[in-house]
């Protein structure tokens, strides 16, 4: 620290009598806001906590995922830290083309999404997990209102997936029930879980039910871009979406006026990055082992120093 | 060929009767409405019209984008008075959230300096010994010592099982949306009641504030007022208004004429009659308003902690989330909890009597204020010490019960026992039920729904009704919502009729002894504060993702007014007419079946009209477990952030619940006519 830094910031700490360091722009609260899945609220607590280390003061708000993105327009929440390119693109993109939002870019997690199924499935349908042996066994996953096709429980409708266009392209024998919601979807595969019941469904990591529950994910020929524009690439000749799912980025985003009010803050977010398995660990010591959510962010960051200063050092 | 033949024969005169008969257009409409749903198909293959079951995308004026462009103007441009609209709002956000911020700092946060994670506590909030003894006093205060314990009872729970702060948080956004909602309505509704105007414009919008779902226009009131509790507060009083200027206006007319005139000879002056003679005669009932607020409020805490209002609600979303069935459950028991202390409360205020009054009123300050001095001083000593032993101060996380784990084992238990069995019956009922009902509306052509629906309005109200039907449909047909809208109605229609089914006996049971409506008033009013998402996630677990689990959520809810109305029209029957039955000796069973029954339809008519009301209102949290009618419109419209799609398909769910309203409204009233009710 410079000694014209060390005079400022004493005056500032003096006349603010704010309790930590105060080398920063200001000391408004930024409002970053919390969802309702562990792995968006370690993200956020983490980041929260380098920030703080950093000086800047903090302010935590509840709000829905999609929602929360009328506040961010509107100055009134500034930072949201995981939207996923899988569930949120849509909503992210109206947002940035406002102009009042802007991207902080990815955070270094991988959203995975495809069709999965718990291991106990493995012995009732022994060809698991190539995505031809689902043919075969398409009768075990049939219902009454579904049979004699499979039945496959998708995510709700705003998700997209192209599950339908995959189904036909890959002549699966399967038909798609949407859930609403993701609290619906993982409720039915409990409920088939206590029962070793067959199920078969769509399941997105970093996720608390991937730790949980023993299964795997389907495994259909790898996404290229040109399956999903190119009806003559892959396995069907004349159709479109005969492969898996791509993987996509969870992106930081926030208010647009984030970096003019704390330029250093805006900088430290964009640098944040972490990845699928660190964070698939925390998640799993949070929701299994039981661990305090605060604790479990408060420990990486302890053990992180090196990683982190580096965010906050311009 | 023979029925022909005989209506030739017989006279011209009995012709016409005959044609007039109820059955024969009740019945005749129904037989033309199924032929044409089950061939519809067919007949758009025959003439290869594909407009006859779908209506043509290019007749459709793009409400959407106009609906959007025009809040798109509203929240950016718009200007009153040279001031921003938005401006405008933002200044009503802050004086809303002036009073709120100082009851959450009472009841949870303390007074604090600074901001975020840089405040500081300089008083801590009120202790939970003191509030428990506080509302323990108010319980003596306004009746008795039985509701003084019920109130301990109520509070002591939610500090017992851990809920406390969210408790308090919940609490603290009642304690600001009810006296708005109540007092805002009150003041409306008495102008409605004077100028006669008012009351024609209030009656369109009161209707659309109560059918269309909030998370219609949950997006621009969050642009409007601010990501935040304020926003969440605005929803709820929007929600919960109605019926207080509902009921305010029926009270106001309900004063006897007697008294009315009274204030006359005195000679008061308009204002003096208005709140010196009418509104205080007219309290009894202004209270069961009241008390519809703090419900309807109750009933918004999951949406309004999805925007940021925090509390139970937010628990119940996180809980489940996690598929903590028990935290689910114990976080929406709280709810309940502090539906009934609240209801309870509000009942017993206005049922308050004059001795009582008098009573209260005597004696010196001292005497008459002992409860309230009494509580400050709890409040004052625990708070100090509390300082010091931090138990006194927040109730200790160490003596904190939890019931979860028990919910979880019991749902799990029956999941792995029962699943085939409730699977099995789930599969009889769909067969035979509800995917016939489904068929038969979605084959409905939009054409021949428009002429039933108009015919229906002209048979039970005559012209003008059978115009405003015309209207209202035909706006649904022109957004292109038909298809979505008939699944709308047989989602609604099924559970509806599912919870006449059940919930009619379980009215007359309530009505039936005294015992009998207490635990009945107890299970009604327990399934209709519990947030439908603590039970919503357990269905799923027992009977999948799809239409039954949607419709059980929604019998669930929509039970109430069934059981409510039932028992009520059995008990306002005249008791001259039960005598009569008595005296001519009819067995139970006759009596029943030929008096009580016959002569309360009309109740009952009113029942099913509250009871498909409800049934809408829940469409939006059904969409949750996947259902595919405009609740889901309005749903995905809110995940995309389109206001414009999110409104019209909110008109859409309000255009229905207004047709099904003004239908049975219209036909009550000509029943009761032929009955010489009225």
């Amino acid at each position: 620290m410079t000694y014209e830094k060390f005079i400022t910031a004493s005056l500032l700490a003096l006349t603010v009598a704010a309790p930590v360091s105060a080398d920063v722009e200001n000391t408004d609260p930024i409002r970053m806001t919390m969802h309702d899945w562990t792995g968006q609220l370690l993200t956020t607590r983490i980041m929260g906590g380098v920030l703080e280390e950093a000086g800047y003061n903090i302010e935590y708000v509840q709000a829905d995922y999609i929602a929360q993105f009328a506040g961010l327009q509107s100055g009134d929440l500034h930072v949201a830290m995981e939207i996923w390119a899988t569930t949120g693109q849509e909503a992210m993109d109206d947002a940035i083309a406002t102009g009042n939002v802007v991207s902080f870019g990815p955070t270094g997690m991988q959203a995975i999404e495809d069709w999965w199924y718990p291991a106990y499935m493995e012995e009732q349908c022994p060809g698991l997990p190539d995505w031809q042996a689902l043919n075969d066994c398409a009768n075990l996953f049939a219902t009454a209102e579904t049979a004699p096709f499979g039945r496959y429980l998708g995510g709700p409708v705003t998700w997209g997936g192209f599950d339908e266009e995959r189904i036909e392209a890959l002549e699966l024998d399967f038909e798609v029930v949407h859930a609403g919601t993701d609290a619906a979807l993982f409720a039915e595969l409990e409920s088939a879980y206590q029962r070793q019941a067959p199920i078969v469904l769509w399941v997105y990591a970093p996720h608390w039910a991937v730790a949980r529950y023993e299964g795997n994910f389907v495994e259909f020929p790898t996404y290229e871009a040109a399956c999903y524009t190119d009806p003559s690439w892959g396995i069907n000749p004349d159709m479109a979406y005969d492969c898996g799912k791509p993987r996509g980025d969870i992106y930081k985003v926030g208010w647009a006026g984030l970096a003019e009010n704390w330029p250093g803050a805006a900088a430290a977010i964009e640098a944040f990055t972490i990845d699928n398995a660190t964070m698939g660990d925390m998640v799993g010591r949070v929701d299994l082992g039981g661990e305090d959510i605060e604790a479990v962010a408060a420990e990486w960051i302890a053990e992180n120093e090196a990683t982190w200063s580096a965010w906050i050092s311009n | 060929m023979s029925v022909s033949e005989l209506d030739i024969k017989t006279p011209r005169q009995s012709t016409l009767a005959w044609l007039r008969s109820p059955w024969l257009f009740w019945g005749g409409l129904l037989v033309a409405t199924w032929l044409i749903s089950k061939f519809s198909f067919d007949i758009y293959r025959a003439f290869d019209a594909r407009w006859i079951i779908r209506f043509p995308d290019a007749w459709q004026p793009d409400f959407e984008t106009r609906i959007s462009d025009f809040m798109d103007w509203l929240l950016q441009e718009a200007q009153v008075f040279g001031i921003l609209f938005r401006d405008v709002t933002r200044g009503l956000a802050a004086v809303i959230e002036a009073p709120y911020d100082l009851v959450v700092g009472l009841l949870v946060d303390g007074v604090q300096r600074g901001q975020g994670n840089q405040a500081v506590q300089i008083l801590p909030p009120l202790s939970w010994i003191g509030v428990i003894f506080a509302v323990t006093a108010i319980g003596h205060y306004t009746k008795s010592w039985s509701m003084a314990v019920l109130m301990a009872v109520c509070f002591s729970y939610l500090a017992v099982f851990g809920q406390w702060e969210s408790a308090m948080m919940t609490l603290a956004s009642v304690l600001i949306a009810v006296p708005i909602a109540a007092g805002g309505g009150l003041l409306l509704g008495v102008l409605a009641f004077r100028v006669a105007w008012v009351d024609k414009a209030l009656r369109p919008i009161l209707d659309l504030m109560q059918t269309v779902p909030v998370f219609a226009y949950l997006v621009p009131i969050l642009f409007m007022f601010g990501f935040g509790p304020v926003s969440a507060l605005v929803a709820t009083i929007i929600y919960a208004m109605p019926p207080m200027i509902r009921v305010t206006i029926v009270a106001l007319r309900g004063v006897p004429e007697e008294l009315a005139e009274l204030g006359r000879m005195v000679g008061c002056t308009p204002r003096q009659q208005m709140w010196k003679i009418l509104v205080p005669s007219a309290k009894p009932t202004l209270m069961v308003g009241v008390n519809q607020v703090i419900m309807l409020t109750l009933n918004m805490v999951i949406i309004a902690s999805m925007i940021g209002a925090g509390g139970l609600g937010y628990d119940v979303l996180t809980a489940l989330r996690r598929l903590d069935i028990g935290g689910g459950v114990e976080a929406g028991l709280a709810i309940v909890v502090l539906a009934i202390a609240l209801d309870r409360l509000s009942q017993a205020f206005s049922t308050r009597t004059v001795t009582q009054k008098a009573a209260q009123s005597k004696g010196s300050f001292l005497q008459r204020h002992r409860w309230s001095l009494l509580s400050i001083l709890v409040i004052a000593v625990t708070g100090i010490m509390g300082l010091g032993s931090t138990w006194m101060q927040s109730y200790p996380d160490a003596a904190v019960l939890s019931t979860g784990q028990v919910w979880e084992d019991a749902i799990g238990y029956i999941n792995v026992n029962y699943f085939d069995a409730l699977e099995a019956m789930k599969n009889t009922l769909l067969m035979w039920f509800l995917l016939p009902l489904r068929q038969f509306f979605a084959g409905i052509p939009w054409g021949w729904g428009l002429v039933v629906t108009t015919l229906i309005g002209f048979r039970i109200g005559g012209f003008r009704l059978a115009a405003l039907v015309f209207v209202l449909i035909g706006l649904i047909i022109l957004t292109g919502l038909w298809g979505k809208a008939m699944t709308t109605v047989y989602l609604c229609g099924a559970s509806v009729a599912i919870a006449s089914i059940i919930g009619i006996p379980l009215g007359l049971l309530a009505a039936s002894g005294a015992t009998s409506n207490r635990v009945v008033g107890a299970f009604i009013d327990t399934l209709q504060t519990l947030p439908s998402f603590v039970y919503l996630i357990p269905v799923v677990m027992l009977f999948r993702v799809g239409d039954f689990s949607a419709m059980i959520a929604i019998v669930a809810y929509a039970l109430a007014p069934a059981v409510r109305y039932a028992a009520h029209g059995i008990r306002s029957i005249d008791p001259q007419i039960i005598e009569a039955g008595i005296v001519s000796g009819c067995t139970r069973w006759q009596m029943m079946r030929r008096i009580k029954l016959p002569m309360i339809v009309p109740e009952l008519l009113l029942g099913l009209n509250q009871t498909i009301m409800l049934a809408l209102s829940m469409l939006v949290i059904t969409a949750l477990v996947g259902t595919r009618d405009l609740g889901q419109e309005v749903y995905i419209a809110l995940t995309r952030a389109n206001t414009g799609q999110g409104i019209v398909a909110g008109l859409a769910v309000a255009f229905i619940a207004i047709t099904a309203d003004r239908l049975l409204e219209a036909s009550a009233k000509r029943m009761r006519k032929r009955m010489g009710l009225s």
